[in-house]
């Protein structure tokens, strides 16, 4: 993988675009620059079952939200499905090698392409860049998120279309960022309360689609920006249809009141009905989400790596996923999504073997006691399994796995707690001995978990982060910050492979599987492509089509 | 009366700040707030979540917060939503129609129909056509609005396709006709339970009158039957009736929760699950407080309706 879009082997969508134009060039048609596709027409309609409401994509919103920010505005660069940065905004993707970023990771260049104009016919300059990006730090501004942003030094508009900044460290995954900030329009704020802004209602970009308006509770609709400076968009109008029941929203695909079933998708009981039905395609889309039995290390017992290594040996993992789960989800071994480039394919494959569990236990000096637990130094082999109440697949999975580790004299109770109340301090204070929690481990498509894995990131030993494992390793602590100032992927490659390997080995969660999630669209619709970069799947609905 | 109205207003606007008052802590005590949501986003850290509560102003002591909301809610500012940060009045306005038209449509029906079966049954009592009604109620009350919805989309929308599945309108069409096509199916269900409620109200209300003095003497002098049932019994009976609709007023807010719900309608009751979801506070706030105006409004026009409808009742 290399940082541009241009990788010859791999083209791009925007690649292959770009050949088929030299192409049509060629033929003498070059009288229609930018018009490689028709006129845009027709109508789609996406079911999902969370209203999207906040249009400022620097405001605090929930995933759906983001489906509309792809279509309205661009980042400078996006991420594709395969973990490359393509160009959006810029004319080419900053990388050490072609000189956007300096050696040492802290100097940035950034070349806007040139005649982009936002949907009210304002061109985009280089300081709307520099507005969006102040905009993360301005004290005012109730931010979603600072990460890196906080970084920026100094930004220096050379040009219209050029801007230069410094940053006060090397930050890796700042690359990942950006690629999921999008730019705003500076003019849009003037004198007003960025919270507050008429904007945020009627926003304005840069993006595929238009605004068009916005029926509250019922539906969103957008229409094609003719003059886009990408890919335009083949589908005249777009309607976000906001469904709130899943059966509901199943059911409106079924009779053809939607043609793409986003979010939450299809239930997964639903699956095996869903595939057969005619003139619909029905597919699964891997998620970052994984599936995780989270152990806190900081318990007596669950410290023990024996124990940790005898559990997971305990799990039948396959009769799990297949009985429990309809065979949906993707067993796996690590935190990292399979489909990234950084996934480590080499980690031992887990086997369902309590023979072996067992005799690890004895080794260990965890002997049966009296009433059939294990015990060692006076200790009971015994801890409590907790997870949100009311998740039925979750409550049968813990009465799964408390009979099989019972026969491996081992005791679990389950204590379930409402969801506000669970992910509260009971897991973010690591309050909790075994959790069962779906976990998206990475920012993006950037392998920085130093939230997750770092002794500075366990909220109850007084740090910040999410590391409520308590896990503390100053392998990969040294491994995590050499990660994030490594900038070339190439090079964090390694280092990250070897942090999944010692997760493996030392299994501070033991990993179930990585989550698939039913998604459905009209088999006429070509163009569905979900990234699993990005929060969401109907990210590119530019390149959607009707055959 | 001039008296009878300011005690009722005083009255209403004590009520309201106290409900305002409950209200207001009572979601506060909720575990999580209104930010929780977002603490499993991927790359949100505690502190960006701290500063944005202290941004918002929801680090600041209960009884601070409480009265800044209602000095704000007292000059006409009832906040702005913590979804999408539009004011919250125009939030409910905004799902208000869809709600007036759905339970307008229902209403209409089940208040005649159910007067219609109400009257009739309590007529002829004891009739093979008063036991199927009480029947057809019992049955109506007990199945879930929820189910009987999705049967309803079953049965018309995927099996024979003469309705649409949900929503208020199609997407391009939205003529008065598409409007109607839609209402259909959502105001039939919602009013299927209503029509129950207010046919047992109504049968009741009707045996009261009809054995009362009037109506033997109303007979007795040689009026005709219609005439005997619509002036003097169906009149009298409808007294109490007065007060019913004055009690369902505030039930416009959460009446068709569910049916908005499998209906994918977008009013008001949706508005309020969402609301509490979202933990959206403000607007939970404002649907509360709108609800209790409501409340105190619909009592107080089922006493003056009264009042007009019986001589006998005297305000003051």
């Amino acid at each position: 993988m290399t940082n541009t879009g241009n990788d010859f082997a791999h083209p791009s969508r925007r690649g292959f675009l770009g050949m088929t134009l030299m192409g049509a060039a060629g033929l003498g048609l070059s009288s229609l620059p930018g018009t490689a596709r028709a006129q845009a027409t027709g109508q789609v309609i996406v079911g999902i079952s969370q209203e999207p409401t906040v249009f400022n994509p620097h405001l605090l919103h929930i995933e759906v939200d983001e489906g509309i920010h792809w279509a309205l505005f661009d980042p400078l660069f996006s991420v594709e499905p395969d973990g490359s940065f393509a160009p959006r905004l810029v004319t080419e993707v900053p990388t050490v090698e072609n000189g956007g970023i300096s050696e040492d990771g802290t100097e940035w260049r950034i070349s806007l392409k040139e005649g982009v104009t936002w949907h009210d016919g304002t061109p985009l300059t280089a300081e709307d860049v520099k507005f969006t990006l102040e905009l993360q730090t301005n004290p005012d501004f109730r931010a979603a998120r600072r990460t890196g942003h906080e970084l920026i030094e100094e930004i220096t508009v050379v040009s219209d279309t050029e801007l230069t900044w410094k940053m006060s460290s090397a930050f890796a995954p700042y690359m990942a960022i950006l690629s999921w900030t999008m730019i705003v329009p500076a003019h849009a704020f003037e004198g007003e309360d960025p919270n507050e802004a008429p904007f945020n209602q009627s926003p304005i970009g840069t993006g595929p689609f238009v605004w068009d308006s916005r029926a509250p509770g019922d539906n969103i609709q957008l229409v094609a920006n003719p003059d886009y400076h990408g890919n335009k968009a083949q589908i005249e109008r777009v309607v976000v249809r906001y469904v709130p029941d899943l059966t509901v929203l199943y059911t409106q695909f079924r009779t053809g009141d939607i043609d793409v079933i986003a979010l939450q998708g299809i239930a997964p009981d639903h699956y095996a009905e869903a595939s057969e039905l005619s003139g619909k395609t029905v597919e699964l889309v891997p998620v970052g989400t994984v599936e995780t039995l989270s152990l806190n290390v900081g318990n007596p017992v669950l410290a023990d790596p024996a124990v940790r290594e005898a559990l997971y040996l305990g799990v039948d993992k396959a009769t799990v996923i297949d009985a429990l789960y309809y065979g949906l989800p993707t067993a796996t071994e690590t935190y990292m999504p399979q489909q990234s480039f950084y996934y480590n394919e080499s980690l031992p494959e887990h086997v369902y073997d309590p023979e072996a569990g067992i005799a690890l236990l004895e080794e260990a000096g965890w002997v049966v006691g009296s009433d059939g637990i294990r015990e060692k130094d006076g200790e009971r082999l015994s801890f409590v399994c907790s997870t949100t109440a009311g998740n039925h697949t979750r409550e049968q999975l813990q009465q799964f796995l408390q009979q099989s580790w019972r026969d491996m004299g081992i005791e679990m109770s389950i204590s379930n707690l409402p969801p506000a109340v669970m992910w509260a301090d009971h897991w973010m204070q690591s309050q909790f001995d075994m959790a069962v929690a779906g976990i998206i481990f990475l920012t993006g498509p950037d392998p920085d978990t130093r939230d997750y894995f770092h002794t500075e990131a366990i909220n109850a030993q007084g740090g910040a982060g999410q590391n409520t494992f308590q896990y503390s390793n100053p392998r990969i602590d040294e491994l995590l910050a050499e990660g994030a100032t490594t900038v070339s992927p190439e090079a964090r490659k390694p280092i990250y492979e070897e942090i999944q390997a010692l997760v493996r080995e030392e299994l501070p969660f033991l990993p179930l599987f990585q989550r698939n999630e039913v998604r459905g669209h009209d088999e006429q619709m070509a163009g569905y492509t979900p990234n699993i970069n990005v929060r969401i799947t109907f990210w590119n609905m530019q390149d959607w089509s009707w055959s | 009366m001039l008296r009878f109205l300011l005690n009722r207003v005083l009255q209403g606007a004590v009520l309201i700040l106290i409900v305002s008052m409950i209200g207001f802590f009572v979601i506060n005590l909720a575990p999580g707030g209104p930010l929780s949501q977002y603490a499993m986003t991927p790359g949100m850290s505690q502190a960006d979540l701290d500063r944005i509560a202290a941004q918002m102003g929801l680090d600041r002591p209960l009884p601070v917060q409480y009265l800044d909301w209602l000095g704000n809610m007292l000059i006409g500012d009832w906040g702005n939503s913590y979804r999408d940060q539009s004011p919250v009045l125009d939030v409910v306005w905004r799902h208000m129609w869809a709600t007036l038209l759905l339970m307008g449509t229902s209403t209409v029906i089940s208040v005649a129909l159910g007067t219609l079966v109400g009257v009739l049954g309590a007529l002829k009592r004891y009739s093979i056509f008063d036991y199927m009604a009480t029947v057809g109620a019992m049955i109506a009350l007990s199945i879930p609005t929820f189910w009987f919805g999705l049967v309803a989309i079953f049965i018309f929308a995927l099996e024979l396709g003469w309705l649409p599945a949900g929503s208020m309108y199609t997407v391009g069409d939205q003529s008065l006709g598409d409007y109607l096509i839609h209402l259909i199916m959502p105001s039939i269900v919602l009013a299927l339970v209503n029509v129950a409620i207010w046919s047992r109200y109504m049968r009741a209300a009707t045996l009261d009158v009809i054995d009362q003095d009037y109506v033997r003497t109303a007979k007795a002098k040689g009026l005709p039957h219609l005439r005997v049932v619509s002036a003097h019994i169906v009149r009298n009976a409808l007294i109490p009736m007065i007060t019913l609709a004055g009690l369902q007023l505030p039930t416009i807010i959460g009446g068709a929760l569910v049916t908005e719900t499998v209906f994918t309608w977008p009013g008001l009751g949706r508005l309020f699950i969402d609301s509490l979801g979202y933990n959206d506070y403000p607007v939970i706030m404002g649907l509360l407080m709108f609800s209790a105006i409501l409340t105190v409004i619909g009592n107080f026009l089922a006493d003056v309706g009264v009042a007009l409808a019986d001589p006998r009742i005297r305000l003051g």
